[in-house]
């Protein structure tokens, strides 16, 4: 969102409220195509990644004896995810009642699990380079370090919004303003968190789970 | 100063500094004019490349040109024409000016991020440029840029070419984007007072629907990008089969190259509509202006943009029937690509429709959009060869090819872009362009082109291949192909050296044009009816316009002016609603 304000309305007939409300709207509708857009993305790269999967060479990585056979790291980052979600979405409730302190408490405590998020996410990169699951070592290693690695790097401009807000909030802002942007970081958060539903669901499904989706597709 | 103060001082504030409203402006209007100057320039230089590859093919050796060289020159001319020319002046340059403009905005609903676009567009194109500059040069992988090998050994450019082609193509998406999410929220949300959509020109149809194909088509570009990327910095097999290069066994193993061709479809399809719709949307509006008729088939002509954008979705196999697919699917992209020939012949029609019995003005405009709508026909027209499996895969490899795709998305895009600035350039600057000049300009372009892609066909028959180097010494081709080959390459250069003639015209006319008045074509949209020309930081002064009808009421029985603008309400010229063509 942009604070130059001068975009489409009679601007000497116009109060500052007003100019405020027709920000958020466009911002609210910017936020919808973007999502769509990032939607676009998320899906080719799934079938892209279905395509390759069937392909010989393709060793997934939780059969039995391999690493996410157990995927524990990565639920226990899906839930921080979850609780981030939540913790934005108890921030916006607050917002929409006007109470402004719990809305604030929700939206930071909303930043510090998806930190945590990443971070536990840094943790499983770590632990499968380590076993000697490297980028370059398997497609399905490949899939997992690009899926992932791009999810990461979405909630990571997230963070950089959530932390242009949380300095907005430090100068005092008026809170209407504040709304809008906790409202914004809510939705994103919420497609970010389905987005990695899907992709978790995905990364950790065998492989006869891949042949059902793949001939479904038409891509056996 | 309270938030309330600041917003109201900034509401009104209009950009002082040179830097603030020229350079790093937010201005519409100035980032439409910095779009299109990056778009020309740059197209400039695809032009140069042009003209040395027809050196190369009409007169073998004269330059000095290596196979190498050739194909860097054809990957580049053709990445900068369809990208970095063709779409960044339809949507960066066009639709940022127009946009705000014809559904009375006062700017892009993000402006800031409307700046960003084009200084992420102009980092996009200098990375590319940079490619020239770098050890082995740009890429020769041809502009599609098909693995194994764009990335392997014996590629020309494979060393740093092909990483910056890459994160060039990756950060023009992410420009891309930021300016989609303006065109499409402006046209959402800030279309002003009676401004509905079915209001709306067809120019804003039909980039609003190219935007939105850019938004979803260009993730798969993006997609296939970064696949590649890790495919030749990382060593992964994305893309990459085991094989030997240059007698080496390659690291890669099990990648799939028709996975990055499916993908590339996907986006590269509906990328020919990202280029046509705003192209048929901007002929509408130029014939409707100039033959001083209404639109013929209004909410068709909508529908039939909205139908190709939906369709252009699930034709992209029909460019790997010679890669080799199940026939059933042939037969489907067949059907589909055949199927979108509808909507498009349909609108072919209305445009002929809307000139029968029109008062029909040749102004420079008006020439270069009449050109359009043949050498368009003849594109289609050698496209329904093309999208059917048993012409195509002879025809694939050949010239046929070639002349089908320049005319279709090469000439015929690029007339309305001449078009479109000799219709707009008045509203821009405040002066008129040359007229006699603009008929040279036109003349030359359009007999030229014909001149050169005419031909291709008959080559293309003859079974010439394209990608070739040279000819010589083979013996399937005939004598008169290489003297029709000569003849291509002189009028090539003869209609490349004549653009010459346009920017002289428009750098002239800055200084030298005639004065403008506020709507020389006596125009109904919106765009015309600017408090001042060229329109000034906010675009309608204090008050934004009020809207009553379309754009397109021309020549109205029993109304004096032959033109009601979209700002004249019914009652003002005295004459019941439903006569005027209210479309609401």
């Amino acid at each position: 969102m942009t604070d130059h304000v001068i975009n489409n309305t009679d601007t000497r007939e116009t109060s500052w409220q007003q100019v405020v409300e027709n920000d958020a709207a466009h911002a609210r509708t910017g936020l919808r195509v973007l999502l769509t857009t990032l939607s676009s993305l998320f899906f080719l790269f799934i079938v892209a990644f279905m395509s390759r999967s069937q392909f010989t060479d393709y060793q997934s990585l939780t059969a039995a004896w391999q690493p996410l056979a157990k995927p524990w790291a990565l639920w226990v980052n899906s839930v921080l995810l979850a609780f981030a979600s939540i913790a934005f979405q108890w921030a916006r409730r607050s917002a929409r009642k006007n109470q402004s302190n719990q809305s604030i408490e929700g939206f930071i405590i909303a930043g510090v699990f998806s930190f945590a998020f990443l971070v536990g996410q840094l943790s499983v990169w770590q632990q499968l380079a380590s076993m000697g699951y490297l980028i370059a070592g398997n497609p399905a290693n490949s899939f997992f370090y690009l899926l992932t690695g791009l999810h990461a790097l979405h909630l990571f401009f997230g963070l950089v919004g959530w932390v242009i807000t949380c300095r907005g909030i430090w100068r005092a802002i008026p809170f209407k303003r504040t709304r809008v942007r906790i409202e914004l970081c809510a939705t994103y958060w919420h497609f970010l968190l389905a987005v990695w539903l899907v992709l978790f669901a995905l990364l950790t499904s065998p492989p006869e789970t891949f042949e059902a989706f793949a001939s479904l597709c038409g891509l056996r | 100063m309270s938030y309330a103060e600041d917003a109201e001082r900034q509401a009104g504030h209009e950009p002082k500094s040179f830097w603030t409203k020229y350079v790093w402006s937010q201005d519409h209007k100035v980032i439409a004019i910095q779009y299109s100057l990056t778009a020309i320039f740059v197209g400039l230089i695809a032009l140069i490349l042009s003209g040395l590859m027809r050196m190369q093919l009409g007169f073998p050796g004269v330059l000095g040109i290596d196979p190498q060289e050739y194909y860097q020159y054809m990957t580049m001319h053709g990445m900068i024409m369809v990208i970095y020319l063709l779409t960044a002046l339809f949507l960066g340059g066009f639709g940022n000016y127009l946009i705000p403009l014809m559904v009375g905005a006062r700017d892009m609903v993000f402006p800031f991020v409307n700046m960003l676009s084009y200084w992420v567009y102009l980092l996009s194109v200098l990375i590319l440029v940079a490619s020239f500059f770098v050890p082995g040069g740009p890429t020769g992988a041809g502009w599609t840029l098909y693995p194994p090998q764009a990335i392997s050994q014996g590629t020309p450019g494979t060393e740093w070419g092909i990483i910056l082609m890459l994160v060039s193509l990756v950060v023009f998406i992410v420009a891309a984007t930021m300016g989609g999410l303006n065109y499409v929220t402006t046209v959402l949300q800030a279309r002003t007072h009676g401004m509905t959509l079915m209001r709306m020109p067809l120019s804003v149809w039909g980039i609003f629907v190219a935007t939105i194909l850019a938004l979803l088509a260009f993730p798969a570009l993006f997609v296939s990008g970064v696949m590649m990327l890790f495919d030749k910095t990382i060593g992964t097999s994305f893309f990459m089969p085991e094989m030997m290069s240059l007698g080496v066994q390659q690291s890669h193993s099990g990648g799939s190259p028709i996975l990055f061709q499916h993908l590339f479809w996907f986006f590269g399809h509906p990328e020919v509509y990202i280029v046509a719709l705003p192209a048929f949307g901007i002929v509408s509006d130029i014939i409707s202006v100039h033959a001083r008729r209404n639109i013929f088939g209004y909410k068709m002509m909508v529908w039939a943009i909205v139908a190709i954008g939906g369709l252009s979705f699930v034709v992209w196999a029909h460019h790997m029937f010679v890669s080799g697919m199940n026939p059933y699917f042939g037969f489907f992209f067949a059907t589909t690509t055949l199927i979108i020939a509808v909507p498009t012949a349909l609108k072919v029609y209305n445009w002929t429709l809307t000139l029968w019995h029109g008062d029909i003005h040749f102004t420079v405009p008006m020439l270069f959009a009449l050109g359009f709508i043949l050498t368009f026909l003849v594109g289609g027209l050698t496209g329904l060869f093309l999208g059917n499996v048993i012409v195509d895969i002879p025809l694939s490899d050949t010239y046929f090819v070639v002349a089908h795709f320049h005319m279709v998305m090469g000439v015929a895009p690029i007339l309305v872009i001449f078009g479109a600035i000799y219709h707009w350039y008045p509203k821009i600057t405040g002066r008129m362009l040359n007229d006699r000049i603009g008929k040279l300009h036109f003349w030359i372009t359009f007999l030229g082109t014909y001149l050169i892609y005419f031909p291709m066909h008959y080559l293309g028959i003859q079974g010439i291949p394209r990608r070739y180097f040279s000819f010589e010494g083979l013996e399937f081709i005939p004598q008169s192909a290489y003297t029709l080959n000569q003849f291509i390459t002189v009028v090539a250069l003869f209609v490349g050296v004549s653009q010459v003639l346009f920017i002289y015209n428009l750098f002239r006319s800055l200084k030298k044009g005639l004065p403008a008045t506020n709507n020389p074509w006596k125009a109904a949209s919106l765009e015309w009816q600017t408090p001042d020309t060229p329109p000034q930081h906010g675009n309608w002064g204090p008050m934004l316009p009020v809207v009553y009808r379309w754009a397109y009421d021309y020549s109205v029985p029993g109304v004096v002016e032959d033109f009601i603008t979209q700002t004249t309400a019914s009652d003002s010229v005295g004459i019941k609603p439903n006569i005027l063509g209210d479309q609401s």
